[in-house]
This record gives structure tokens, C-alpha cells and sequence, in this order.
């Protein structure tokens, strides 16, 4: 773990005890029964917001607290661990995105809105099922965007989309020219087709060339966030287990072979967090970005791959049963690993980064 | 997440840069600039030459080779902040810190927090001095990663122990002055039976025996000791306190081993960058085996997110103080990575990667061969990658015993 400041170390705690006395995973649970293709409890995500948590990245003068993605990773971490349901890692991305390359007076309508969990914004940035940012066919004349995004997180429940075009990034607010194709994906959460037919869209016209890559840096370090905290829940559910289970009247834990097993995934978790960790401390310190979130992002997607297999192996048959939790973490986690970069996409781009 | 630096602070750490800078200035010979430190290493002869030895003695008067040692006992008693400025000013003037080895990096920290007074005042100066050398007695043939079960006994003389038996892979043991080993005092307390001493290498009795190895080099020996006087005084610690400290120690041996020592350096030669100049590259300047690009590239994220690792590590020790069971984690991911890139470098380079002597090869790759062999020692010594995930699991995870 980073060391933290003391600002950091209350919101930490803070997220912790809430998400274990409020959000546990039986909370997700009833999210998933409800059927709700939005997939989040509106009440838990106003109390999030009221805590300050959707405003974490966002500038004080606009309702935000300003403590940076390290801190916003932290509560992000905290969440993942008990999978709650939430906008908050795209509408956290999305603000940033308003944060970097927004007019004043685009900051002045949306940021205070964002924090204060009134609006919610998401990104729309892919436009087939695998990443690539650099097949973007969405063009933009005279205001009015086109184009059709595909498997957009968080669609259903967003009042406003960050959108890619060809010539840069756009807001455009839900409402006509904007039609959704829920796609049901194996996390329960919510994915839809965006179509957007002559959308009214405003240009983000600040923050440069590299504004696109900017964002989808910050939206790799976050999603990172989220797997560490789910690939730490997976592990220590795991352990617990093996300490609990008995086979040959000895817990599962004695034996030597599972033991070394769980070293190696201890040792691939050390290394995870600290990827991630320098990944959204890069964010901040505003050195290294592109570097440090590709890195961030692979990490992140090896080692929760492994653990989550790692995790239904060393649990047995119960493992695989909907009753126990471990398979949960599984299937979001696959949907994580496939949003913002692959581990072959992001291998090409850390290659490219360093010249080769 | 900007650390702030009081105002105060900075101005001394300018000034003690400035120091540093001086010294170097007035001290540091340009003939040996961007050498190494050959006699950190275990594997070569004591044979420095006169400038080498001037500016060994220089750093080792101002206690800078051990900077955060304390000063009584000849270290440099400075704090960590001013050791790092220290590191980065000799590596901006391409100086290397004459002081290292065995003592540097294992027995003196073991020392400072075990040893009595008497023993600090005689084994800790000559150390920041770097004017004598240690070798560890530790593994035997019997007690390889079952070290406990050791089996050279030292029996209780009134005055003094006579030591008999035989140790193994003593490193660097034909050039050491001195050697720290763990011995048997108690046959009949498989772990309390050990204890820590200091044992002279020229005392009568002494046998060094170098192994040659696949990589051809010789830098471990075999050890035989027959009815070797050692003083009491030489005891470190109570008897049969041994295993307690040299397992301390082995937390220092694999901190180092991890390839904490030498992170920067390794940093410097991307992969990527070697394979460029070995391989074909397509007109965009990228290696055109898209297969080997992404193995680089694999190896190169895991590399760096060790790094971090290792950073994280440190920067978090700094709270608790010292080396912890972290260093296990440490030890197996890096020596299994250094390993890993031994052989990419093998594979990037095809047959012009396996030369094993002279021409048709340069000096890098046949260090990267011998390298590459030596290597394989890395996740069997300093307690075998196996070993350490055995710490790891028992007294990290709380896993139970196997046994």
C-alpha cells in the first residue's frame, strides 16, 4: 500500500466500512434480481455522492474535493472488493474528461452536477467489441453527431456521454438522436449499443491532441482500481477458505502444494498493486502517464485473470456454484480486462511507448 | 501527493550536497570513472590498484560507504535522505562505492543489532573501511535448504570452542579474512543447538576448497574445519541464539539478492532496444517478429511493476524500520525474473547469444553467458525460491505447517 496521507487514510477507512456494513456483495446480489438493465441502487449511489466520492478528481471551485486519483482509486478499491454496483469509476472518467478539455463555461454546467451525484456522465468511446481508439468512424457536422459506440458502461443510468469523434471529444447530453441497445454481458451490469443519429454535441475543445489518450489513460488507472480491489477480495476469500476447508482431517491450508499456489498469487498481488498504485500516482504527478497506465492496466489484467481462476480452482465445485460470491469477481472481472485495452493491445502500445 | 519539504530541510540538503559534490571534486580519481566496485563482489582476488586503493580510503574515512551506520563505529551516521543524495551525486559523477561486500550488506547490519559492544568496536570499523572481507558458513552438504539441520559441531573448550566439519558454498571463501557462520553447540535441540560465531580464516585448521561451476567460474568454495580454535569471545549473541540471527541476516542476504542493489543499472538496457540492434525491424522502426515483440514487451511490464514493487517495499520499510518478510516476495519475484531475461536475451540474440570464449563474440555477450549460467544459482541460494514460498505462506499468509 502507498503511503498515504491523512485526508487519504479517513476517506479509505470511510469507504471500507461503509461498503462492508452497507454494500456488501449480497447488495449486488439484489441489484442483479431487481433486472434493471441500469444495474445500481439510485439511493446507495446519492449516498456515495453525499460522502464526496464522485467528486474526488473534481476541482474544489467546482464541488469536487480535488484529491486526486490515488484518492479516488482508494474508494474505487473499496468498492471493488464487494463488486457494488456503481457509475462511479465512469462518471469519475467522464469528469475528467470535462476537468482537462471543458470550456469554462462547460465546467461551470456539469462538474458541480457530477460531484454532487445530481447527473451522471460515462464515456463512449469504442465502437466494436474490442478496444481500439484509433478505429473511431463517429464524425460531427454542424453540431450534430452520428455514429454508433459499443458497449458503453454505464449507458442506461447516464445523462451525459463523453463521446470520441473523429476530430476529438464531445459532450452530448441522453435525449434525441440517442437511442440504447442494452447488451446483457455475463457481469449483470450495465452495457448498451449507443446509437447516436444527428445528437447535438459540443466539442471539448481544450486540452490538446492528446486529450483522447489523456482520458482513456485516467479510465485505465481507475478500472485497474477496480480489479485490484476485487483481485484482494478473491485472495483473501480464498485463503479464508482453505483455512476453513478439511479434506484427509487436515485443512486444506497444510497442504504444501496449495500453499506454494497461494505464494505465487501473493507475490503476483504485490506487484499488481504496486502497478496500479504508481499508475494513478503518475495521474497526479502528471509525469509518465501513458507509460505508467499501460503498465498499470496490464498488471492489472494478468494478475486478476489468474486470480479469478486461481480462485473458482482452489474453492472446488463450491466455487462454481451462483451461491458462493468468487464466481461473481470472475465474470466482471473478464468484462474489466476487455474494456480499455486487452493484454495484447496494451503489450502493443507498451511496446510502441519504448520504441520497439 | 507532492511531499513537502520543509524549507529548513532543503537548505541543509543543499548544503550537504554541495559537501558531496566537494568531496568528489577533491577526492574522486577520473581514471576510475564509470568503473565498479570489484571488490564488493565475491568473485575476484583482493588486487586493487594504488588509485583504487586512495579512493577507497577516502570514502571509508568519512564513513560514506556505509552512510547510515552509526558513527562510534566508523559509519557515516547520516540520515537516508542524505545517503540518497550521497547515491545520486557519485552516480552523476560516475563513482562507485568502494565499500560493499558481505559485510556491508549482511553480517555488519546483523552485527549492529546483535553484537556486544566489544564486537561492534572491533568487526564494524574495518568494515566501513572496506578493509577486510567475510564469507557466510552457512549451507553444509547435509543442510542445503534444510539449513537447520547443520552439522559442524563446536565443542565447549572452557576458553574456547574446537570446530569440526565441512561448509559449502562459501562465496568468495578463497579471498575472505573472516567468515560469520552458524554452528552446532547442542546436538540435542535441532534449532536451539545453533550458534552464530566468528571464526578467522587463517586459524590452523582452515581448508578452502573452490568449486568450479557450469558457468566456470569458481566463486564458491567448500570449507573444511578440523579442530579450529575459536575464541569465545567470538560468540555472537547467547549460545544456541543462532538460528534467531542468522535467519535475521537472511533477510538482509535476500533484500540484496533480489537485485535491489543493482535495479538502476539493469533499467537501463531495455530489452526492446538490444533485440533491435539483433533482429530484423519492419520500416516503422518495429521489430518485425510480432511474437517476440509481445514476449519483450511481457516481460518488460512484469520487470517494471517489480521495480515498483521494490520501491514500494522500501518506501514502506521506511515506517516499520529495516527489512521485513517482504523480502521473500522480493527475492522469489527477482531472482525469477532475472532469470527470465537471461534467457530472452538468449533468444533475441540466437547462437551469437551462446558464445562461450573467444573471438566473434564482444565482452557483453559473453558476460550475458555466463551470466545467464550463473544466474540459475540465484532462485537456489540465500534460501531456494521453494523455501521462500514456504516463509511466505506459514508466517505471511498464517497457513499451516505441512509437516
Amino acid at each position: 500500500m502507498a503511503v498515504l496521507n491523512e485526508e487519504q487514510e479517513m476517506l479509505r477507512d470511510m469507504a471500507r466500512e461503509w461498503t462492508v456494513n452497507e454494500s456488501p456483495v449480497t447488495e449486488f446480489r439484489k441489484v442483479r434480481a431487481s433486472g434493471e438493465p441500469e444495474a445500481f441502487n439510485r439511493d446507495a449511489y446519492a449516498t456515495m455522492a453525499q460522502m464526496g466520492w464522485a467528486g474526488v478528481i473534481i476541482p474544489e471551485e467546482h464541488g469536487g474535493s480535488d484529491f486526486g486519483f490515488l484518492s479516488a482509486g482508494l474508494v474505487v478499491e473499496e468498492l471493488g472488493k464487494t463488486l457494488t454496483a456503481s457509475p462511479l469509476v465512469m462518471n469519475t472518467v467522464a469528469a475528467s474528461a470535462i476537468v482537462l478539455g471543458g470550456s469554462d463555461e462547460q465546467k461551470a454546467k456539469w462538474l458541480p452536477r457530477l460531484a454532487s451525484g445530481e447527473a451522471i456522465a460515462t464515456l463512449a468511446i469504442d465502437e466494436g467489441p474490442s478496444h481500439d481508439p484509433a478505429k473511431i468512424e463517429t464524425s460531427v457536422s454542424d453540431g450534430k453527431l452520428s455514429g454508433t459506440k459499443a458497449f458503453v458502461h454505464e449507458a442506461h443510468g447516464a445523462d451525459l456521454f463523453v463521446v470520441a469523434a473523429k476530430d476529438g471529444l464531445y459532450l452530448v447530453e441522453k435525449g434525441d438522436g440517442v437511442a440504447l441497445t442494452t447488451r446483457k454481458l455475463t457481469d449483470q451490469r450495465s452495457h448498451a449499443d449507443v446509437t447516436f443519429d444527428g445528437a447535438a454535441a459540443e466539442r471539448l475543445a481544450n486540452g490538446g491532441d492528446s486529450l483522447l489518450d489523456d482520458v482513456l489513460d485516467r479510465a485505465r488507472v481507475l478500472t485497474a482500481a477496480e480489479m485490484l480491489g476485487m483481485a484482494q477480495q478473491v485472495f483473501d476469500d480464498t485463503l479464508d477458505y482453505l483455512k476453513q476447508r478439511v479434506q484427509f482431517n487436515q485443512v486444506l491450508a497444510s497442504f504444501q502444494a496449495l500453499q506454494h499456489r497461494m505464494a505465487d498469487l501473493f507475490a503476483d498481488l504485490a506487484q499488481m498493486r504496486s502497478a496500479v498504485e504508481a499508475g494513478l500516482q503518475a495521474v497526479d504527478g502528471g509525469f509518465g502517464v501513458a507509460r505508467a497506465a499501460t503498465i498499470a492496466k496490464a498488471e492489472a489484467n494478468r494478475v486478476m485473470h489468474k486470480m479469478a481462476n486461481e480462485g473458482i480452482q482452489l474453492h472446488g465445485g463450491i466455487g462454481m456454484t451462483d451461491e458462493y460470491d468468487v464466481g461473481f469477481y470472475l465474470k466482471r472481472a473478464r468484462v474489466l480486462e476487455a474494456s480499455f485495452g486487452s493484454s495484447s493491445w496494451l503489450k502493443d502500445r507498451f511496446s510502441k511507448l519504448s520504441g520497439y | 501527493m507532492a511531499t513537502q519539504i520543509e524549507p529548513a530541510t532543503q537548505t541543509d540538503e543543499n548544503a550537504f550536497r554541495a559537501e558531496v559534490q566537494q568531496f568528489l571534486a577533491d577526492n574522486f580519481p577520473a581514471e576510475l570513472k564509470g568503473q565498479s566496485n570489484a571488490l564488493a563482489g565475491v568473485d575476484g582476488p583482493t588486487n586493487e590498484t594504488p588509485t583504487q586503493t586512495k579512493w577507497r580510503e577516502a570514502v571509508g574515512a568519512r564513513g560514506w560507504g556505509t552512510p547510515t551506520w552509526p558513527k562510534e563505529y566508523g559509519g557515516g551516521g547520516l540520515t537516508k535522505a542524505q545517503a540518497k543524495i550521497i547515491d545520486q551525486e557519485f552516480a552523476k559523477a560516475g563513482a562507485y562505492n568502494p565499500i560493499g561486500g558481505m559485510g556491508v550488506m549482511m553480517f555488519g547490519p546483523t552485527l549492529l543489532e546483535y553484537g556486544n559492544e566489544a564486537q561492534k568496536q572491533e568487526h564494524i570499523p574495518p568494515i566501513c573501511r572496506g578493509e577486510i572481507r567475510w564469507c557466510q558458513g552457512y549451507s553444509e552438504p547435509n543442510a542445503g535448504s534444510d539449513l537447520a539441520n547443520l552439522q559442524t559441531f563446536a565443542e565447549d573448550k572452557g576458553d574456547h570452542y574446537l570446530v569440526n566439519g565441512q561448509k559449502t558454498w562459501t562465496s568468495g571463501g578463497q579471498w575472505a579474512d573472516k567468515c560469520f557462520a552458524i554452528v552446532r553447540t547442542d546436538k540435542s535441540d535441532k534449532h536451539r543447538g545453533i550458534s552464530f560465531m566468528l571464526i578467522d580464516m587463517d586459524t590452523p585448521g582452515v581448508e578452502v576448497r573452490p568449486i568450479t561451476m557450469i558457468s566456470g567460474t569458481s566463486p564458491f568454495c567448500e570449507t573444511f574445519f578440523t579442530d579450529v580454535k575459536v575464541p569465545k569471545e567470538n560468540l555472537v549473541g547467547e549460545e544456541g541464539q543462532g538460528w534467531t540471527i542468522g535467519k535475521r541476516l537472511l533477510q538482509h542476504e535476500r533484500t540484496n539478492i533480489s537485485g535491489g542493489g543493482s535495479l538502476a543499472r539493469l533499467m537501463g538496457q531495455s530489452l526492446g532496444d538490444i533485440a533491435k540492434k539483433y533482429q530484423p525491424t519492419g520500416a516503422d522502426g518495429e521489430l518485425a517478429d510480432a511474437v517476440l515483440r509481445d514476449k519483450i514487451a511481457d516481460f518488460e511490464i512484469r520487470w517494471n511493476s517489480f521495480l515498483l514493487t521494490a520501491r514500494r517495499a522500501m518506501e514502506e520499510s521506511k515506517a516499520a524500520g529495516g527489512v521485513s518478510e517482504i523480502s521473500s516476495v522480493l527475492k522469489k519475484l527477482g531472482t525469477k525474473l532475472s532469470q527470465e531475461r537471461s534467457e530472452l536475451l538468449i533468444e533475441i540474440r540466437g547462437l551469437q547469444g551462446l558464445g562461450w570464449e573467444g573471438d566473434g563474440f564482444s565482452d557483453g555477450e559473453l558476460e550475458a553467458v555466463r551470466a545467464w549460467l550463473f544466474g540459475k544459482a540465484t532462485t537456489i541460494y540465500g534460501g531456494s525460491t521453494e523455501i521462500q514460498n514456504n516463509i511466505i505462506a506459514k508466517r505471511v499468509l498464517g497457513m499451516l505447517d505441512h509437516q
